[in-house]
């Protein structure tokens, strides 16, 4: 496999976009990073999304988008993996550069989730989970996040106002990110008091609904001399996948799918815990931050949550989380979720991220998108030099 | 969204708990399997649950899917089953205040949802405080 | 001169078993929506029995199934016929013995019917029991009597119109814990209750429901059984009438010459209110819960249009292991949770929300 490397970064603010659809929001995103490029095709295109179908009764969509986009007769796909679509298209761009079927792809993460009422987007999300088994019994998907917090809380004995750590950091960093949905500070007193959505998961704990895109071209190490930005390479892209249903996994505080693709893409990049320098996770429930930094090996069971309120994860802590706000702040359109946490972390690593919430001589970065309620996991980790 | 033969192919699952057992590793499955997920067996027997187990972990859903708005706030839980299996089921005939972790509950066929008015009326199981 | 009801083969319950929701509605609660402060009226039971958001005549007619089948301790293969009166089957057309049936792990070689015929409904279905096990066409039916009713909002009825029921494994005597003596059933074109198709509430004849309806068809009924099998008000350890509320069958007792202590182990509507089909089947559950074996009981059911069904049993020794088996009615009626008249109208769609 060829050593392969980002260089072109694409993204459209975080919002309700009440005045473009899915095809507007994609090609906004696709020629920003296009124009990075300075190019005007790729070999291949990949398109990550959830709910285009359910949603906006579009399906077809990357043929659709390739379409708009100008790129006709390029190969275009959609890949789909709940909320950790976006990832998985990279993921697909990726191999496409590396395996050398590909010299330049794309991947463009897009979702519109305020076409249709609330409920309807609700009941779009929770389709993440087991339709004959946990959605058909009346579960949400802020439902099974508030099952795992709960477990968590009893076990653990954690308040909950403790987890206002992790609602803190990622607004604190949105309020320098232009393109995050909220850009306002969010105290514990606010956050003890918002309204339940599903106890234990209030309003606050949950990332809110959005829409966006965003876009990455990756080609080989062959091709690199055509492009005229830093190249951010591509140490690791690992996939792993758990159990669809919550109830079907032994323990389900333990997200086996983080801890598995975590250790592949170390395996992959020669890298350890200590090298990573920043993690753009999965904060789509606060509950979401704590089992992932727990599973990824960067706490151990049960203290993520101590951590996150002893500063740990904050922008100045030992391992910055959400530097742009996290799904949490930025928002979370959910297939273009995975391609913004990249766009992020390429930003730090090129060493434009806003001043105040630049991670110092950012080199070594993880993203971790997740489908479902921990059912995929995607773990990727990019470095300013290659490794 | 499951249309009318899918509720009707469920209906053992959902009224009876029917699950599978491993005939190589003994491991019961809820739902049925058709791969034993432990040691990739193929031969699985039937295997009806008891519907006695405890409570994992629970949650009150103020805000539903459309098809369960009526009924909020309802309390949905992981239970643990007695044979092994965990499952997830909504619990009745309880406040949700008086809902906890490690709460010995039983399993009752309630309805579940409805297709609307005119619709299909979804029967299956869900669990309550033990009281037989 | 009609003779009474005796099949060929004798016959008995074998299995019984109760059903209440855990909901009451306190009638000074709907006193207080429709009547304001004024509390001169007495009211005609202290609350009634209120099915859940997720509970219909289906769910609860299985529970109570489920419970006659413990006691019964028959594999559910071996029934034959799952009969379920009722006057609030969730479907028009498609039967709730079906559901039942599948639930029960009892299909497919069975017979499945609803029956209806207002409060008189559950025990239709146990006397087709009694002939389908007399006749020697099968060893065992499944009766269900259930209802969840609904009376029209500031109506009388609403007082008490209220949900529960019970079920009977029937079987041959000689494994019963009850033995049936004899049946009579007597009936009448009398419209003194009714509701049309695609109606929510029925409409009722207000006193004309008393005299020629009530009181006229259980005492005819009751009377010609007792002649027919030589029995008087005194040699029964209990009797269970239709109650559609306290003062109704405390009254008939009198009529027919019973005392109150006959009367009172199988009243429930004062605490639970009116369970329609599910009302003279549940007040007989209550009494085989404290029944000693030699003890005779009748039960003489009403439905309104009009009829009764009235019959006579016989406990046997094997009612003292059975009954613990399963749970006992009146733990159904201490699981009681009050609730208010919003919640009330919630659940029982009383609210429109599309």
């Amino acid at each position: 496999m060829r050593p392969v490397a980002i260089v072109g970064i694409g993204q459209t603010p975080v919002r309700e976009h009440w005045d473009a659809g899915l095809r507007e929001l994609a090609v906004q995103a696709v020629w920003q990073a296009l124009d990075e490029c300075q190019i005007d095709t790729v070999d291949v295109f990949y398109v990550g999304n959830m709910l285009s179908g359910t949603l906006t009764g579009q399906e077809h969509l990357a043929t659709l988008i390739a379409e708009y986009a100008g790129l006709t007769g390029v190969e275009a796909i959609k890949a789909e993996a709940a909320c950790g679509s976006g990832a998985a298209a990279f993921r697909q761009a990726v191999l496409a550069v590396a395996s050398g079927a590909a010299e330049v792809a794309l991947a463009v993460g897009v979702e519109k989730l305020t076409e249709t009422s609330t409920h309807k987007t609700t009941d779009g999300l929770a389709s993440a989970a087991d339709a004959d088994y946990e959605t058909a019994m009346g579960i949400s998907f802020v439902a099974l996040n508030a099952l795992l917090m709960r477990r968590y809380m009893y076990e653990y004995r954690y308040h909950k106002s403790d987890f206002s750590a992790f609602i803190e950091i990622a607004h604190r960093n949105a309020v320098h990110n232009p393109n995050a949905m909220f850009r306002h500070l969010v105290n514990r007193d606010q956050y003890e008091r918002a309204k339940m959505v599903a106890d234990p998961v209030n309003l606050l704990d949950s990332s809110p609904i959005a829409d966006g895109a965003s876009a990455v071209v990756v080609t080989s190490i062959d091709q690199l001399k055509r492009f005229p930005n830093r190249p951010i390479w591509v140490a690791a892209c690992e996939v792993s996948t758990d159990t669809i249903a919550l109830d079907n996994r032994e323990n389900p505080l333990w997200l086996k799918a983080a801890e598995r693709s975590v250790h592949k893409a170390f395996k992959t990049s020669g890298l350890t815990h200590r090298d990573i320098q920043l993690f753009e996770l999965h904060d789509a429930f606060s509950i979401m931050s704590a089992l992932s930094l727990e599973g990824s090996g960067f706490a151990e069971r049960g203290t993520a949550v101590r951590l996150a309120n002893e500063g740990h994860f904050a922008i100045d802590g030992r391992l910055p989380i959400s530097t742009f706000g996290g799904l949490k702040a930025r928002g979370h359109p959910v297939g273009a979720t995975g391609l913004y946490q990249i766009v992020e972390a390429t930003l730090q690593l090129r060493g434009q991220a806003p001043e105040a919430i630049q991670v110092p001589d950012a080199r070594i970065a993880m993203t971790q998108n997740i489908g479902g309620s921990g059912a995929t996991i995607i773990t990727t980790i990019l470095t300013r030099e290659r490794l | 969204m499951m249309g009318i033969p899918g509720n009707w192919r469920l209906r053992k699952q959902r009224y009876q708990l029917a699950g599978t057992r491993c005939q190589n590793c003994n491991q019961i499955h809820f739902p049925p399997r058709q791969v034993c997920p432990a040691c990739k067996n193929r031969q699985l027997e039937d295997f009806r649950l008891s519907g006695r187990g405890t409570v994992y972990s629970y949650t009150i859903i103020y805000q539903s899917t459309p098809k369960f708005e009526f009924f909020v706030p309802y309390v949905v839980a992981l239970i643990d089953l007695e044979e092994g299996p965990r499952i997830t089921a909504q619990l009745t005939d309880v406040d949700p205040d008086q809902v906890e972790i490690g709460m010995p509950v039983e399993m009752v066929l309630r309805k579940i949802s409805e297709q609307g008015e005119r619709g299909l009326i979804h029967y299956g199981y869900k669990f309550r405080p033990r009281i037989r | 001169m009609a003779e009474i009801l005796i099949p060929d083969r004798p016959v008995g319950i074998v299995g019984y078993g109760a059903y209440i929701p855990r909901y009451r509605l306190p009638a000074r609660e709907i006193a207080r929506l429709w009547r304001g402060t004024q509390d001169a009226e007495v009211l005609p039971i202290d609350q009634k029995s209120v099915p859940g958001p997720d509970e219909d005549t289906i769910t609860m007619a299985i529970e109570a199934a489920e419970n006659a089948l413990s006691r019964a301790a028959v594999s559910p293969e071996k029934i034959r016929a799952v009969w379920i009166g009722s006057e609030s089957h969730p479907y028009a057309v498609k039967p709730s013995g079906t559901i039942v049936a599948q639930a029960l792990g009892i299909t497919p070689n069975v017979s499945t019917a609803d029956f209806e015929f207002a409060c008189k409904a559950g025990t239709e279905a146990m006397q087709a029991g009694f002939g389908f096990v007399g006749s020697k066409m099968a060893d065992y039916v499944l009766a269900i009597a259930m209802d969840t009713a609904q009376g029209r909002p500031g109506d009388a009825l609403e007082y008490t119109a209220a949900a529960g029921g019970a079920a009977f494994v029937i079987g041959l005597a000689e494994n019963s814990l009850a033995v049936l003596e004899g049946s009579f059933s007597y009936v009448t074109d009398t419209p003194d209750f009714f509701r049309r198709a695609h109606q929510l509430y029925p409409e009722h004849g207000h006193r004309f429901t008393g005299e020629p309806a009530y009181f006229h068809h259980i005492t005819h009924a009751a009377r010609k059984l007792m002649e027919g099998l030589n029995t008087r008000p005194r040699d029964y350890a209990a009797v269970v009438f239709h109650q559609p509320n306290t003062k109704f069958p405390l009254k008939v007792a009198k009529m027919l010459g019973f005392r109150e202590e006959q009367v009172r182990t199988g009243l429930l509507a004062p605490f639970i209110g009116n369970t329609y089909a599910g009302a003279s089947p549940l007040g007989l559950t209550a009494v085989l819960d404290e029944a000693r074996p030699e003890d005779r009981i009748l039960v003489v059911s009403f439905g309104s249009g009009a009829g009764s069904d009235a019959m006579s049993f016989r406990v046997t020794e094997a009612i003292l292991e059975r009954r613990e088996r399963a749970p006992l009615t009146r733990v159904y009626i201490q699981r009681a949770k009050i609730i208010d008249y919003a919640t009330y109208a919630k659940w029982r769609n009383k609210i429109v929300m599309h």
